[in-house]
């Protein structure tokens, strides 16, 4: 059998990964236009920035794959002809495959902005467009980045460490509000102006002016301001790279390629994953479309079972997601809406100093754990996880929280300001039993009587 | 203007424009001063107490030559001119001896090698000569130099780095890569410099063993057994390895450094007549910490281990304010920093200095202490156990020796072990340790450069643990040959038990961990490991049989002496410093120690310390790899979930620092160690089939290193 995979990205190597992993006879061949080799895509900016080089971002030696025999090919695919169980290549040659596995990714966003095509206006999702930055960076004196998402921080980060004065502007009255709840995200406006990127809230691109010699010069905003620019930024949101599937036949598709559960198309032997793929039913407070590193991870190796005709449902468990706003870490996991949700308690601390809080959100019914927001303090996945897949109530929580503390040897530990403003806010007398420490970690994820995966299954 | 470089305040400047000058000043004051010779100093140390009339022949033959060359009138402008005419003097004065020994014969009694003039003699002369001679505005003004360089130097560092502190805490990566100072090379410019490095120290080693080419010989063919070991026994060769490096040269500035600190260890170890400028302008504060401690009136003239001592421990200490101006927002590495600066200052630097000045005299007279830093262990210490150091401690009418004999033993036996255990390596590696100080300080800007391939771990395992092997067999030999064949408690036979009974316990240990551990253990490396055990085992039985005088090696000293030279200056020193800004800052450490391989071993099989990964939050970025100053492949363990457990792990927790999505901790305890440091276990699905591969021991591994295979 012959499986194609389309994209080179974490979803679509984790699928090779665990075809290999599971089947030893099968033929894999990964098709990029891209770049030859997988790549961590979101570390292109410390490549930029001088942290890393390239071949840094890559996760496995050039060797491995061919040592797990897994053909690499870099084409462009330009059609793919369900009918004939063809792809037809950029240069003129075509592929047969038995099973194909779509796993494209996503591009940057447009939105119809006048002066959108003209040259230095650019995302920043793919290799290529790293290229295009570090090509035209010797132009750029001044620059904006629109949205004020997790890209939009990231670029504007990158082009400041180039002592390019930046402006970010953001839609809405803080940073990321529409993902962040209220107190954190106003925490991360403050760092981002903290760091001397200029962070305009309440802004919008109206359009990007042409400098006269076909590319950007400055942008005027809705308000009518305008701003010079030899570079702007597209950075609201990314959507399914699937333009080329659109005549494909009998694929059904609608912002993406639309999935079962089974991450199955519409077309039979094709299958999709990763930021390209629409759950037709997803979850319960799960999207549709979520493009981001660890569903794309969890639905590669989903995907290879079922390839295989081992038929294995789409879990993607408990929700968590991690990011770094420039120096704050972030991670969260569980239910914690930007704005709140009835019947959702939430119990938030945060660290005089306004760089570091806690968030613990739990049913004001119940009091059982529903979700943690972590603002430059580490937490431990496992524990979070079991403790709202246990349904644990908040105060057995509390009492116990140090357990889930990541931090590095020898930082502060917190957790007794959050159970003393527990108290506080609740005139009770709960005391911290735990401190950070891995041996009770372990006792309490009940290791070494069970599988040891990393991700905890509801008992 | 966008710019590939950080953004320096104009007192940055200043700073590195001072450490400029004062660099230039420091290169160019040896060529400073005048070199004039007398016949009194030239004679002076040739003076024989067990036989006046020898030492009077001897003295008579370099003064008739001196003058027949004329040395005493020439004034000569540099060492290198001076030593020539001092060698053609010399060798006169040798072949003049000799010739007067042909003529009446050897004195009644004597052999030969009592009475004639050694060309070894000349080596071990030659920078005391120069020492006297120097003359000059070096000589004359030695704190004003010191000021203008070593001063200096720190100055303008601290100019560079105390601003540092006004920037926001946090990741300070920004342009590393894009620096001629910090980039790097590529792999083929690295194998180069490696190579014309090695074959120049074994080439040189051939001169230092006088002409004996056994020993550079048996070095190249054991290079070539490794190399072979790891490019065809482990399957290396033509494979494709992830290298990285910039265009060509581009890093002048980082192959300039290098190439001044190779320089600098060549002239110390091996040239010290040609930095005699250097000694003389350190040497006003060797005498005073010496007058002070001592109350006597002169004395404490400095050698050149105290420029070196002086020098390392002012860079350390600079350094290591920049380290933590650098990772202020991390605890850990504030403490671990302000701890090896710390112990590099006191336990290395200052209390061995008081201790030698404590003594009743200056050198020659009987030491009432000695000279030890207290935190170095054998076999880093490799000399801590030669005859030499042990009569030095024995001899002490104090206790104090004998203190420092036991304490010494007990660290290897039972402190190191223990500490490992409890707490990893790190213990040692990273916060005790004087080259794992310098590494982390002054070699801070360059750990990233490390290699992170397979080919090069399978190299660092062989080369690492051989070095091990090599100190073991040289120390072993040397303690048999010292030892009494009877009348005293310890005998050479104690001496074969006790080493026989320590290697099964270690057997022992190895062989149960691998038995129990789920963990990928290299069955290649276990058999070796357990053959060689063996084979000295063998060795040690066959001696005790054979009742032979020496152990393994002919000559103790010939084996003392390669080993001071190959590993203890080429490797630690030369290859170790020299090869910071070509090959990252932990070379000796991860390829060289045998103390870092000795902890290693503890550590691997009987430790509680490990890396953990947190859950599934990696996202690959490499980060932890790239700044692993070990070249562990860090990113490889946390995308799998896997707790780290890697013998050559230091525990700088870098790591853990630079992680964006707060991946990585560095942990101390033992439950469920061989579950979690298994292969995947960022996985999701419930299948058996996964399950079952868990648990049976990847045979891949001896062939993969434990890395990157499912």
């Amino acid at each position: 059998m012959h499986v194609a995979i389309i994209g080179n990205g974490i979803a679509g190597v984790t699928a090779a990964r665990y075809l290999r992993k599971l089947d030893s006879a099968v033929r894999i061949t990964i098709i990029s236009a891209e770049t030859d080799f997988f790549f961590s895509r979101t570390a292109l900016m410390y490549v930029y920035m001088g942290h890393q080089r390239m071949e840094d971002l890559m996760p496995y030696e050039p060797y491995f794959w061919e040592k797990n025999r897994i053909d690499l090919k870099r084409a462009y695919v330009e059609r793919v002809l369900t009918g004939e169980k063809k792809l037809q290549l950029g240069d003129g040659t075509t592929m047969a495959y038995d099973k194909l596995i779509l796993a494209t990714g996503s591009t940057w966003n447009k939105f119809g902005w006048p002066g959108e095509d003209l040259e230095r206006v650019r995302g920043m999702v793919s290799a290529q467009d790293l290229e295009y930055l570090e090509d035209h960076t010797d132009k750029i004196q001044q620059a904006v980045v629109v949205g004020g998402g997790l890209i939009g921080i990231e670029l504007a980060e990158m082009l400041h460490s180039r002592q390019i004065p930046v402006k970010l502007l953001v839609r809405e009255d803080s940073y990321w509000s529409n993902a962040l709840p209220p107190e954190e995200s106003r925490m991360v406006s403050r760092h981002i102006k903290s760091h001397h990127i200029d962070l305009r809230h309440n802004t919008e691109l109206d359009e990007i002016i042409d400098d006269g010699s076909g590319a950007a010069g400055s942008i005027r905003t809705k308000d009518g301001e305008t701003i010079e620019a030899q570079f702007v930024g597209l950075t609201a949101g990314v959507h399914p790279n699937i333009n080329f599937l659109r005549d494909a036949e009998g694929l059904e598709l609608g912002k993406g390629i639309k999935v079962n559960t089974y991450l199955q198309t519409s077309v039979p032997d094709v299958y999709a994953i990763g930021d390209c793929a629409e759950l037709r039913e997803p979850r319960k407070d799960r999207r549709a479309i979520e493009a981001i590193w660890y569903t794309g991870q969890m639905m590669g190796e989903t995907v290879a079972y079922n390839v295989l005709g081992r038929k294995a449902e789409y879990d993607p468990g408990v929700w968590f997601n991690s990011a770094k706003f420039i120096d704050i870490e972030y991670q969260v996991y569980g239910e914690v809406p930007a704005h709140g949700r009835d019947g959702l308690s939430s119990l938030y601390w945060e660290h005089r100093d306004g760089e570091k809080a806690v968030r613990i959100n739990y049913e004001a019914s119940t009091g059982q754990i529903r979700g943690f927001n972590l603002m430059g303090i580490r937490y431990r996945h496992e524990v979070c996880e079991k403790w709202i897949l246990d349904g644990k109530h908040v105060e057995e929580v509390l009492q116990e929280l140090g357990m889930a503390n990541f931090d590095p040897e020898f930082y502060e530990q917190y957790e007794h300001a959050v159970v003393a403003l527990y108290n506080q806010q609740t005139g009770k007398n709960l005391t911290l039993k735990k401190k950070r420490g891995l041996n009770a970690a372990l006792r309490y994820l009940g290791f070494g009587k069970k599988a040891s995966r990393a991700f905890v299954k509801a008992e | 203007m966008p710019s590939t470089s950080t953004k320096k305040s104009v007192l940055q400047y200043v700073g590195l424009a001072l450490f400029a000058i004062a660099l230039l000043i420091f290169t160019f004051m040896l060529s400073l001063d005048n070199y004039q010779f007398n016949a009194e100093d030239l004679v002076a140390n040739l003076a024989k107490d067990d036989a006046p009339e020898v030492g009077q022949m001897h003295q008579e033959a370099l003064r008739n030559a001196a003058e027949k060359y004329g040395l005493f009138e020439e004034t000569y402008t540099t060492t290198f001119s001076a030593q020539k005419a001092l060698k053609q003097v010399f060798y006169q004065a040798s072949a003049d001896v000799d010739a007067t020994l042909a003529e009446t014969g050897i004195p009644e009694g004597k052999e030969k090698w009592e009475v004639e003039l050694p060309k070894w003699q000349f080596k071990s002369q030659l920078t005391g000569w120069m020492q006297n001679a120097a003359s000059g505005p070096v000589s004359n003004n030695p704190l004003l130099f010191f000021f203008l360089t070593i001063g200096l130097a720190a100055l303008g560092g601290l100019l560079y780095i105390i601003p540092k502190f006004q920037t926001q805490p946090g990741i300070k990566h920004n342009h590393i890569y894009h620096s001629q100072l910090t980039k790097g090379l590529d792999l083929g410019w690295r194998s180069f410099f490696l190579a014309a490095t090695t074959l120049g120290i074994l080439v040189y080693g051939f001169y230092y063993m006088d002409d004996k080419w056994i020993w550079p010989a048996a070095t190249g063919l054991v290079a070539a057994i490794i190399i072979g070991l790891v490019l065809f026994a482990q399957h290396s060769f033509g494979r494709d390895v992830r290298d990285a490096g910039p265009e060509g040269l581009s890093s002048y500035l980082g192959i300039f450094a290098g190439l001044y600190f190779m320089g600098f260890y060549v002239l110390l170890y091996w040239a010290s007549q040609h930095v005699v400028g250097w000694v003389a302008m350190v040497s006003p504060i060797s005498e005073g910490i010496y007058q002070a401690v001592s109350g006597n009136d002169s004395g404490g003239e400095a050698s050149q281990w105290f420029l070196y001592g002086l020098m390392y421990t002012t860079i350390m200490i600079v350094m290591g304010v920049r380290m933590i101006s650098k990772y202020r927002h991390n605890k850990y590495q504030v403490i671990r920093t302000i701890s090896v600066m710390f112990f590099q200052l006191s336990f290395a630097f200052m209390i061995p200095e008081v201790l030698l000045a404590l003594n009743k005299g200056w050198y020659g007279d009987k030491a009432t202490l000695p000279y030890q830093d207290l935190k170095s262990i054998w076999p880093l210490d490799y000399d801590f156990f030669f005859d030499w150091s042990i009569k030095g401690f024995v001899d002490n009418p104090g206790s104090l020796g004998v203190f420092i004999i036991c304490w010494g033993i007990f660290l290897v036996i039972v402190g190191v072990p223990l500490m490992v255990h409890l707490v990893g390596k790190r213990w040692y590696c990273s916060w005790v340790c004087g080259c794992g100080g310098l590494a982390e300080t002054m070699g801070d800007p360059w750990r990233q450069l490390s290699d992170k391939s397979v080919r090069a771990w399978k190299f660092e395992r062989i080369i690492v643990n051989g070095v091990l092997v090599f100190a073991t067999l040289m120390t072993a030999a040397t303690i048999y040959s010292f030892l009494p064949n009877n009348d005293y408690w310890f005998t050479r036979s104690t001496f074969l038990i006790v080493f026989t009974v320590l290697l099964l316990i270690g057997i022992g240990f190895t062989v149960f961990s691998y038995l129990k551990s789920k963990m990928e253990i290299s069955r290649l490396g276990i058999s070796l490991a357990v053959g060689v055990g063996v084979a000295i085992i063998a060795l040690n039985l066959w001696t005790f049989t054979m009742g032979s005088e020496t152990y393994l090696f002919g000559n103790t000293g010939a084996v003392q002496k390669w080993y001071g030279f190959l590993i203890g200056a080429g490797f630690a020193g030369v290859v170790g410093t020299g090869f910071y800004p070509l090959m990252g800052n932990r070379v000796w450490c991860r390829f060289g120690c045998p103390l870092a391989a000795y902890l290693g071993l503890v550590q691997r099989f009987q430790s509680r310390f490990r890396i953990t990964t947190n859950g599934g939050q990696c996202i690959s970025c490499g980060n932890c790899s790239t700044y692993c100053e070990m070249g562990i492949d860090v990113r490889a363990y946390a995308m799998k979930g896997q707790d780290i457990v890697r013998s050559s792990c230091v525990g700088c927790g870098v790591c853990a620092a630079v992680c964006p999505r707060g991946v990585l901790r560095l942990e101390n305890g033992s439950a469920d160690i061989g579950d979690r440091a298994v292969a995947e276990r960022n996985i999701h699905i419930e299948d058996m089939s996964v399950e079952d591969n868990w648990t049976e021991r990847p045979l891949a591994i001896s062939e993969e290193g434990g890395i990157s295979i499912f």
